[in-house]
């Protein structure tokens, strides 16, 4: 569960987000807002990337502000662009990367990373430079590399936005398999249809939050 | 574009641990300009083309390895045949041909994270001088990640400012891929932290 209370956040003076309070206790949360409304600064408050001015934020207890490497722990980040997102040249060596603070032994890290790839049938790209990958296969690399560190939730900001319709498929149903619950950012409103939540941000404010039956209608209404 | 990088493969080099792939290029280069005979630069080469060959990685990658050196090569010749003999040019541009060769095979068969730990044990000793050895073990693997990914930021700029007659404007070019870098690198930065690696 991520609580957040009474969070506000300003960049340089600038507000960006003012007096958020919420519990995302669903297993899919989706959040839409317009270019500039403060959904990616409130996607990075989830994982303690961003601190806020004012508030907290809670997960699962753990507050981003007194221990935020704690708190990234447990928040898997997937980010717009996996071109910078994935640091490692060869997929593989990318998945180990988040693995090594972690002190498990050479062994356990191949064995976890081939899990890992195994999940989405990317076992052949195991060796292959990552620059040489199409789009759809770096983002679920990305997503892979995020979910062998076995976080307790996800949050994904605008993760299908380079996506051809069979990756951004793809990447849906990878998500619609997780067994974690997750908070997905974006402008692709079917991807969240059969979410259980939706946050709708405004100017900074939660302008809505509900079933996407009822805000998703609200939301079109308002992008006119 | 291939810069050298790793290729997967099993041959005996690929199994060689990278401390001592790195020793014996080390030792290589300083044998072959410390010993003066044009005889022993001459046959270094054959032996430099077998260990790259024995990395199983074939020909006809090894010619396009060999394309951007060649012309470096060319020019080694020229100012050792300008400057001294003919003889001083065949057998620098010997040293040299068979350095790249060398130095190609390790890093084909050695990846960039052994690479990369490789530095941080070798740096090790310097940390208690202030040194943070992941940091530039880390700092290494990010460069050679980035090469392909800003070599690819160029090429869509390059375009884009074509579509409106601007390629030939070096500031047009300039300046959005020093941003577009910058950007990249921002949020790289953001990606390391939220796998919980301290930077």
């Amino acid at each position: 569960m991520i609580v957040l209370d009474g969070v506000s956040h300003a960049f340089d003076g600038r507000p960006v987000l003012a007096d958020v309070s919420l519990t995302l206790a669903e297993r899919r949360i989706g959040v839409v807002g317009a270019n500039g409304s403060g959904k990616s600064t409130f996607a990075r408050l989830l994982n303690g990337l961003v601190v806020p001015s004012a508030g907290r934020v809670l997960v699962d207890g753990i507050d981003t502000r007194r221990d935020a490497k704690a708190a990234r722990r447990k928040v898997g980040f997937v980010f717009q662009n996996p071109d910078h997102q994935i640091v490692m040249p060869i997929v593989a060596e990318d998945l180990a990367f988040g693995l090594k603070p972690r002190g498990l032994g050479k062994a356990e890290i191949a064995a976890r990373v081939d899990a890992a790839l195994a999940r989405y049938d990317l076992a052949h790209l195991r060796d292959r430079p990552v620059h040489q990958l199409s789009g759809g296969e770096k983002q679920l690399i990305a997503l892979s590399a995020v979910l062998v560190l076995e976080p307790a939730f996800l949050v994904m900001d605008e993760p299908t936005t380079l996506l051809d319709l069979r990756n951004r498929n793809r990447l849906a149903e990878a998500v619609a398999a997780l067994p974690q619950p997750a908070v997905v950012v974006t402008h692709d409103l079917d991807f969240i249809t059969g979410f259980d939540r939706v946050l709708m941000i405004e100017d900074g404010r939660l302008a809505a939050d509900g079933p996407p039956a009822e805000v998703l209608p609200f939301y079109r209404e308002r992008m006119r | 574009m291939t810069i050298g990088l790793y290729a997967p493969g099993a041959s005996a080099l690929h199994r060689l641990p990278a401390g001592v792939k790195l020793g014996a290029l080390v030792a290589a280069s300083l044998a072959l300009f410390a010993v003066p005979s044009t005889i022993v630069a001459l046959a270094s080469v054959p032996v430099a083309f077998a260990v790259y060959l024995s990395t199983g990685l074939g020909v006809p990658r090894l010619i396009r390895e060999l394309r951007g050196p060649a012309l470096l090569l060319g020019f080694v010749f020229v100012f050792h045949a300008l400057a001294g003999s003919v003889e001083e040019g065949i057998a620098a541009v010997a040293r040299f041909a068979s350095l790249i060769l060398l130095a190609s095979a390790v890093t084909l068969t050695t990846p960039v994270s052994e690479m990369a730990a490789l530095v941080e044990r070798l740096l090790g000793p310097l940390a208690p001088l202030g040194v943070n050895p992941a940091k530039v073990g880390l700092a290494i693997a990010l460069a050679i990640r980035f090469i392909p990914l800003i070599a690819e930021e160029y090429r869509q700029i390059r375009e884009a400012q074509a579509a409106r007659g601007l390629d030939r404007n070096l500031l047009a070019l300039v300046v959005p891929l020093v941003i577009r870098t910058l950007k990249a690198a921002d949020d790289l930065a953001d990606a390391i932290e939220a796998r919980g690696i301290e930077t």
